[in-house]
C-alpha cells in the first residue's frame, strides 16, 4: 500500500498523534482515564498502521522483534521490581508507601512505574503477536 | 439530560443490526470488517457508561488490533466464504436457546445500573471511595485500585498478556535461526 498517496499522507498525519496520545494516557493516567494498558493498546495499534501503509520490513528496522522481546520482559520486570524495592524498604511486596519519605509521595512513584511496566509489556506483546501473524505470510 | 438513553437505544439497536448483519452474510472479509464496527459500537456504549478506559481499550483491541489480526489470517486462508448448510442443525441450536433463556433469566437478578445497596459496592468499595484519595494522593480512583490496592492482580494480568504472547510467538514465529537448525540435525 506504499503507492497510495492519500494513505500515506493521512497515515502520516495520524500516527504522530495517535502515539503522542498513547504518551499522555501512559503519563497522565493518574488524573485521568487510562493506565499503562490502554497507553500500550493505543501505541501498538498506531504502530500497526504503519505496519499495514509502509510495510513489515520498514517497521521491522524500527523496531526489531528482539528488541520488543527485551521491552516486554523488562516491562515485567519493572513491575514485580518495584515489588521488590518496597519489600526490601520495610514493608510488604508491592506496598508502594516504603518507597518514599511520605506514603503518598511513594504511593504515586510506585503507580507510575507499575503502570510503566504494565504500558511496556502491554505495547510490545501486541507488536510481537502482529509481527508473529504477519510474517506467517511471507514463508 | 434525556440524551442518554436515545444515545444508548441508538446504539443498541445498531448492535443487534450489525449482530444478524453477520449472521446474514457469507464473505469473510465483510464480516470482519463488521465485527470492528461492532466493536467501535461497543466502546461507544462504554463511553456513556463513563468508563472512558474501557472504551480505550474497546476501540483499541475490539476495532483495531484483533480486526487487523482476522484479515491477516484471512489472508493467510484460502476460503474467502463461508459454507452455508441448508439443513438446521438441532443440537448446536439447542445449546444457544438455551444458554440464551439461562442469560435472559439471569437479567432479572442484575442490580440496578449505579445501584449503592448492590452487593458489589457493599464491600471495599466504599473504604476505596473515602479514603482512596488521601491514602494514595492519585486523583483517578480506577488507576488507585487497579495498581495500588489491586496491584498484585495487575501483576498476574501483566504475566497473563507476557505468556499469551510467548505462547503465540512459540506457535506462529518464525523458525529457529540457521546455525541452531543445523546443530538440531548433527546428532
Amino acid at each position: 500500500m506504499k503507492d497510495n498517496l492519500i494513505l500515506r499522507i493521512i497515515a502520516k498525519l495520524l500516527i504522530p498523534m495517535i502515539i503522542l496520545f498513547a504518551l499522555y494516557v501512559q503519563f497522565h493516567g493518574d488524573y485521568s482515564p487510562g493506565g499503562g494498558f490502554q497507553a500500550g493498546v493505543i501505541f501498538s495499534s498506531g504502530f500497526i498502521l504503519y505496519m499495514l501503509i509502509f510495510g513489515l520490513d520498514t517497521a521491522e528496522a524500527i523496531v526489531p522483534s528482539g528488541v520488543l522481546r527485551v521491552i516486554a520482559s523488562l516491562g515485567v520486570l519493572v513491575y514485580a521490581g518495584t515489588g521488590m524495592v518496597s519489600l526490601f524498604m520495610g514493608k510488604e511486596f508491592l506496598n508502594y508507601s516504603a518507597l518514599a519519605e511520605s506514603p503518598t509521595t511513594g504511593q504515586h512513584i510506585g503507580i507510575i512505574m507499575v503502570e510503566l511496566g504494565v504500558g511496556m509489556t502491554v505495547g510490545a506483546i501486541m507488536l510481537l503477536i502482529f509481527y508473529a501473524f504477519a510474517n506467517r505470510g511471507r514463508e | 439530560m434525556a440524551i442518554d438513553p436515545v444515545i444508548n437505544f441508538m446504539l443498541l439497536v445498531f448492535l443487534v443490526v450489525m449482530a444478524f448483519t453477520i449472521l446474514r452474510l457469507s464473505g469473510m472479509l465483510a464480516m470482519t470488517i463488521i465485527f470492528g464496527l461492532y466493536s467501535l459500537l461497543m466502546a461507544g456504549l462504554f463511553m456513556v457508561m463513563d468508563a472512558p478506559d474501557v472504551a480505550f481499550t474497546e476501540a483499541a483491541v475490539g476495532s483495531g488490533v484483533s480486526t487487523v489480526l482476522m484479515l491477516v489470517t484471512l489472508s493467510l486462508t484460502k476460503t474467502r466464504h463461508e459454507r452455508h448448510t441448508r439443513k438446521i442443525q438441532w443440537r448446536p441450536l439447542l445449546v444457544v436457546l438455551l444458554t440464551g433463556a439461562a442469560l435472559i433469566y439471569g437479567i432479572h437478578d442484575i442490580a440496578n445500573m449505579g445501584d449503592t445497596d448492590a452487593p458489589a459496592q457493599q464491600h471495599v468499595a466504599d473504604r476505596y471511595i473515602s479514603s482512596g484519595q488521601q491514602e494514595t494522593g492519585v486523583p483517578n480512583l480506577v488507576t488507585a485500585v487497579l495498581a495500588s490496592y489491586r496491584g498484585f492482580d495487575t501483576l498476574g494480568e501483566v504475566v497473563v498478556i507476557f505468556t499469551a504472547g510467548i505462547g503465540i510467538m512459540l506457535l506462529l514465529g518464525r523458525p529457529c535461526k540457521k546455525g541452531r537448525v543445523e546443530d538440531d540435525q548433527t546428532p
